[in-house]
């Protein structure tokens, strides 16, 4: 094993660790009279916690990202060479996304570039379309109608997800088809005489995509509209504000926790949605998860997938940092 | 404020997008063409219903799917109360790295978690000498309950928000031990909270497919079997196996609103 490793597996309880005794140094300095944790808990009740939460933390979470970032630099080993005399550290599974060559570095991989800038442009713009179509029904729900017609509509907005991914994408393609029932709508309507292959032009994937994370961004939303006080409203329609200054001054700015949740969600499903994409996209469609899923179960390059499975968390984070700075909120607020 | 008309044709226009789809594929699952087809109806048929009995790697991968369901909620719920409870406890400067660690997953995408929960446990069962634990199921099962794990504490986290502590030293002042409070205070105070989250917990690892279709490697789940069946071509058995899932969860929620009103009603003597 090589000293990266032992860092990885050894740095994230040490860092743990430096705040135990931390807290400890603390409480005893401030003579503070609250219980530690040991004391508090019981001698079992802690033993479960520390188990549970270490496990969890590290062993599920925090080691195998690590893990994955360490693994992307490295080349298409057989597992008994790794860490051997022939395993080095490499950039070439990141020159392989740029490029499209492990070594020359002349041409842009514009395949795998475009279907990237693509994935994260079309998933910016299905976020805010699903917005746009949450928002009134949101809205309705949340100020205007009585509480027995939101717990029905409610129910209505759940039953399409006890479907899973798979399901829903399919019917999409019964419904998109060349020979589905949208296609025969238009044709016995006479407005078309040859069917639109919507499945080729990515028509059926756009709208799938959309209806798969509607419920991801209702829920935020409503419970951040929900909290809004009605008199509110009412003082500002008192003053003679138009109903449009209403929602511009009043709701969104109330509302911007909840939209930033749902943004952020839609997005990194969207983002990483693979169901829909495997389902609904047509030979020429580009995504980038099923490029990703090649490169392990087509190419068998792990390190090369796990490089682009970074590049795809990286794209993630950054639009996650990019709405914590635009609606000003935190992490907290986030995730609820 | 807005016209009535508008709202109206808005409702209208949102839930038939919402229902379009899922009554055309329901529709389909019982005409008779061997393509999925609502319309023209060319004649009812139970077949598509019959033929996904017969269908073994459905099955197969169905009872795997619900034994992995029942774990992974298992699991979750352990975690996420360990990591509410470790959330109220933890010192306060290290809270907002615990906080970012602990809910990572559920910002992350699916594919990702997937991806790494391979290659480290890969790599790690060979080290240890547990290659055997190196399958399918065991993989699923941990990728599956890291994220899902942070759903339930955040559930977990939402109750304890209304907790009273002073409940807690009442229980202390006259003689309870640490773990008296915890099982009879906080416990049966959470109660409501943990049968969410495993049911949530269940419901997610039931239908997930990003982490699954990489932590399963050659095993199988409903939905990775799913996915292969729809990739291979189109068959009404698949519409038939949505109005299924759907019929039965209706009626499972149908039955839970009626316990729950039965509760709810003043018993008349």
């Amino acid at each position: 094993m090589n000293h990266t490793i032992d860092f990885i597996l050894l740095g994230p309880p040490a860092i743990a660790l430096v705040f135990w005794l931390a807290s400890m140094i603390e409480r005893r300095r401030s003579g503070s009279a609250e219980a530690g944790f040991f004391a508090r808990n019981g001698g079992a009740i802690s033993a479960f916690l520390l188990i549970a939460v270490g496990f969890w933390a590290l062993a599920l979470i925090v080691w195998p990202q690590l893990y994955m970032v360490e693994y992307s630099f490295h080349p298409k080993l057989p597992p008994s060479a790794r860490f051997g005399p022939k395993d080095y550290y490499t950039l070439a599974n990141y020159r392989y996304f740029l490029f499209g060559s492990p070594d020359d570095t002349s041409h842009w991989n514009d395949t795998h570039l475009h279907a990237f800038w693509t994935t994260i442009g079309v998933s910016v713009i299905i976020t805010i379309l699903n917005f746009a179509v949450c928002y009134p029904l949101a809205y309705f729900m949340a100020q205007v109608a009585r509480p027995g017609t939101v717990r029905r509509l409610m129910l209505l907005l759940i039953i399409p997800y006890w479907l899973n991914e798979i399901l829903r994408a399919f019917a999409f393609r019964v419904l998109f088809g060349t020979g589905g029932v949208l296609n025969a709508a238009l044709i016995g309507a006479g407005l078309i005489h040859e069917p639109i292959d919507f499945i080729g032009d990515d028509v059926a994937l756009y709208a799938g995509l959309t209806y798969a994370y509607v419920l991801i961004m209702m829920f935020p939303l409503y419970n951040a509209l929900e909290s809004l006080d009605r008199n509110q409203i009412e003082a500002a329609r008192d003053l003679g504000a138009p109903w449009w200054r209403i929602h511009l001054d009043v709701v969104l700015p109330h509302a911007k926790p909840g939209i930033a949740s749902g943004a952020t969600l839609v997005f990194m499903l969207c983002a990483g949605a693979l169901a829909a994409p495997l389902v609904l996209g047509g030979p020429k469609t580009l995504w980038f998860t099923p490029i990703v899923y090649d490169r392990f179960f087509q190419a068998f390059n792990w390190p090369q997938g796990a490089a682009y499975a970074l590049v795809l968390l990286a794209a993630c984070m950054a639009f996650v940092t990019l709405i914590m700075r635009l609606f000003k909120v935190s992490l907290s607020e986030i995730a609820r | 404020m807005i016209p009535r008309a508008l709202l109206g044709f808005y409702l209208l226009a949102f839930f038939t997008f919402l229902f379009g789809p899922l009554l055309v594929m329901g529709v389909s699952a019982f005409n008779t063409p061997s393509y999925p087809q609502a319309w023209p109806l060319e004649g009812f048929t139970l077949d598509w219903f019959a033929r996904l009995f017969e269908d073994d790697s459905l099955m197969y991968g169905l009872r795997n799917s619900l034994l992995i369901g029942v774990l992974v909620s298992a699991l979750s719920v352990l975690f996420g109360l360990a990591g509410a409870l470790v959330m109220t406890q933890v010192y306060a400067r290290a809270r907002g790295l615990y906080y970012l660690v602990v809910v990572a997953p559920v910002l992350t995408p699916g594919v990702i978690i997937g991806i790494s929960t391979v290659i480290f446990w890969k790599d790690v069962t060979a080290w240890t000498g547990l290659k055997p634990l190196f399958t399918g199921f065991f993989l699923t099962v941990l990728g599956q309950s890291s994220f899902i794990a942070s759903y339930c504490m955040l559930i977990f986290l939402s109750r304890l928000q209304r907790y009273d502590r002073t409940q807690e030293e009442a229980a202390l002042d006259l003689g309870a031990s640490r773990t008296q409070v915890f099982f009879d205070i906080l416990l049966p105070f959470l109660r409501p909270a943990a049968f969410s989250a495993a049911v949530i917990a269940f419901l997610s690892s039931f239908e997930n497919y990003n982490t699954t279709t990489f932590a399963i490697l050659a095993d199988k789940t409903l939905t990775t079997v799913l996915a292969g069946r729809v990739r291979q071509g189109m068959t009404p058995a698949i519409s038939a196996l949505a109005v299924l899932i759907v019929a039965i969860t209706i009626v499972a929620a149908g039955a839970y609103e009626i316990a729950n009103a039965r509760r709810r009603q003043p018993r008349v003597e």
